[in-house]
């Protein structure tokens, strides 16, 4: 079986927003019509969302790290979202695990929200039904798009590539190995909802510098550091190329 | 969780209803046993199925505005299987249906004996509705919990003491509602029934109080650690990604204050359990029974506020995400 997801690497990730706005931008431009907005110029804008990115303080100053941390459905693999739901508008696609709403069905009872421990459902307040992240399903199998656009437009656009994409029960595809190598990990695990999407934790990158690599072993003269003093009358590097 | 004033009314109407047919079946019941004089003429089924029934259907428009797409509410005995909600919403037409027939077949005298048990008792259609609305009545009361308790991280609610509240709150209102009703219906029945209101008040006040008192000492399980996944005992969040709020903050907050939250606790813990206790206990002695129908609304509200504090109290794990603007 094939578990499509996003794994996101919240040591790269520079809290860009990149992936929010192009995320609003492809599914508020698709087949579904667009994702409500209230007031977008306003004093208090507000509207439906598949992606939020948001912000963190880890630790005490001086010692603290900011963690840009991107939040969209989980694409659970025991989505407790969707049994709850009473019309069958919520299920989760056997062919790739993708969980998704069905605008035509949905009642907007709003139910599946409170069910969502990680609130990755948002009710569209025009439309009256609810949205979540589709893992762009209506462009990662789209034919007539190249094949390297054939990704989540949040994926496309992220510029350090924070966010992979793939499948997670494919050992060797690009997910599965970053997982595995960066030691990925999922959010609440403690609620058996086995979340799809994987994080990848902020990894310490540290610098080793050996004494041999500041003063060369094989000196023996010990002429490192030795460098022509020239005068102040003498001609300098200035003088010669002005001539 | 913010309350919404539609769940309020369905939850608290519905309660009452089922509670009142559940009363009324009783007083059957125990005429049919000869423990209690059966209530002259068939009007009193007839018209409390009626109130029981106004109850119900008051309950179910209330859902409706509950719905961004009523007019799709047809849909949603779709996934019965999973669903509570899809349940609840099967059970409820077949309640009142019921209700309907039962008050319809006491108001026509319709009354033919269906099987006689060999004990002689003669198994007639009322007794068999009745019968067939109780259980109906009860799994209703299973079907509106079980949507909050079946939850297990809404803490507050996943507990089996949700169903014993949504039962005992909702059976303790009814039995007051028909004690008031009884006062021009019936009135040699009153004291029974105020009785009956009386044990099942006092019941639901030992139920909601052991379940304040459970989730007084619940310790969150999901903390913002688990929440991002990083171990660190110092995370504060700097911004939700957004200013102008989302469904996020307006859907799982009650946005009142710790106080009003408390304030509520103790207006619904008097109106709802207290008060109604006292004026049933004094219409129990000789007391107007005019107080009978003040028990009934102050019981009412009481249960309203009740409701109110149940989704305010419930604190949703995914408000650690929610928690500043910028
Ligand atoms: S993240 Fe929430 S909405 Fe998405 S599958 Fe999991 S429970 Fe359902
Ligand atoms: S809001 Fe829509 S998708 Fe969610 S539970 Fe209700 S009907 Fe199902």
């Amino acid at each position: 079986m094939t578990q499509l997801a996003l794994v996101i690497d919240l040591n790269v990730c520079v809290g860009c927003h990149a992936c929010v706005t192009s995320c609003k931008q492809w599914n508020t431009s698709g087949a579904a019509g667009p994702l409500a907005d209230f007031e977008p110029y306003g004093k208090d804008p507000t509207g439906a969302f598949f992606n939020r990115v948001q912000t963190f303080e880890v630790g005490e100053f001086p010692n603290t790290q900011t963690v840009h941390f991107p939040k969209s459905c989980l694409h659970c693999e025991d989505p407790p979202c969707v049994p709850v739901c009473p019309t069958g508008a919520s299920y989760k696609r056997e062919a790739d695990g993708i969980v998704l709403v069905d605008y035509d069905k949905c009642i907007g009872c709003k139910y599946c929200s409170w069910a969502c421990p990680y609130g990755a459902r948002e009710v569209d307040e025009e439309r009256k039904v609810m949205t979540k992240c589709t893992l762009c399903v209506d462009r990662i199998y789209d034919q007539t798009l190249p094949e390297g656009e054939r990704r989540p437009a949040c994926v496309m656009a992220c510029p350090t590539s924070a966010r992979l994409f793939g499948d997670i029960h494919d050992p060797e595809s690009v997910v599965s190995q970053a997982i595995r190598d960066n030691a990925g990990y999922q959010l609440m695990p403690e609620w058996g909802t086995h979340p799809a999407n994987h994080y990848l934790p902020r990894r310490k990158t540290p610098m080793h510098i050996h004494e041999d690599e500041l003063a060369r072993t094989d000196n023996p003269l010990k002429v490192d550091g030795l460098l022509p003093k020239p005068a102040k009358s003498e001609p300098s590097l200035d003088d010669v190329m002005s001539w | 969780m913010r309350p919404d004033l539609s769940v309020l009314l369905l939850t608290t109407l519905i309660g009452a209803g089922q509670g009142l047919f559940l009363a009324l079946f009783t007083v059957q019941l125990y005429a049919l046993a000869g423990l209690l004089p059966p209530p002259s003429g068939h009007a009193f089924y007839a018209h409390g199925s009626l109130i029981a029934l106004a109850f119900l259907v008051g309950g179910l428009i209330a859902s409706f505005f509950h719905l961004g797409r009523p007019e799709r509410a047809w849909r949603t005995a779709a996934k019965w299987r999973t669903s509570w909600l899809s349940r609840e919403v099967i059970v409820l037409p077949a309640l009142m249906g019921v209700v309907f027939l039962y008050g319809t077949a006491h108001l026509a005298g319709w009354t033919p004996v269906l099987a006689t048990l060999p004990s002689g008792l003669a198994i007639d259609a009322t007794l068999a509705l009745g019968t067939a609305g109780t259980v109906l009545a009860f799994a209703l009361f299973v079907c509106t919990a079980m949507i909050y308790a079946c939850l297990p991280f809404l803490r507050e609610w996943a507990s089996p003491l949700t169903v014993l509240n949504y039962t005992l709150l909702g059976g303790a209102s009814g039995f007051t509602l028909a004690a008031a009703f009884a006062v021009a219906a019936a009135p040699e029945l009153t004291r029974f029934l105020a009785g009956w209101a009386f044990v099942l008040t006092l019941l639901g006040a030992v139920s909601r109080v052991a379940s304040l008192i459970r989730n007084a000492r619940l310790k969150p399980k999901s903390t913002l650690q688990t929440a991002i996944g990083i171990k660190h005992p110092r995370i504060a969040q700097k911004s939700m990604g957004f200013l102008g709020g989302s469904f996020n903050t307006r859907e799982f907050f009650h946005g009142r204050s710790g106080a009003v939250l408390r304030s509520v606790k103790w207006v619904f813990l008097l109106a709802a359990f207290a008060v109604p206790l006292t004026l049933l206990a004094l219409a129990g002695f000789g007391a107007p029974a005019g107080l009978l129908v003040a028990a009934f609304f102050v019981q009412y509200l009481g249960l309203l506020a009740e409701r109110w504090f149940f989704f305010a109290q419930a604190n949703h794990p995914q408000n650690l995400y929610y928690q500043a603007v910028a």
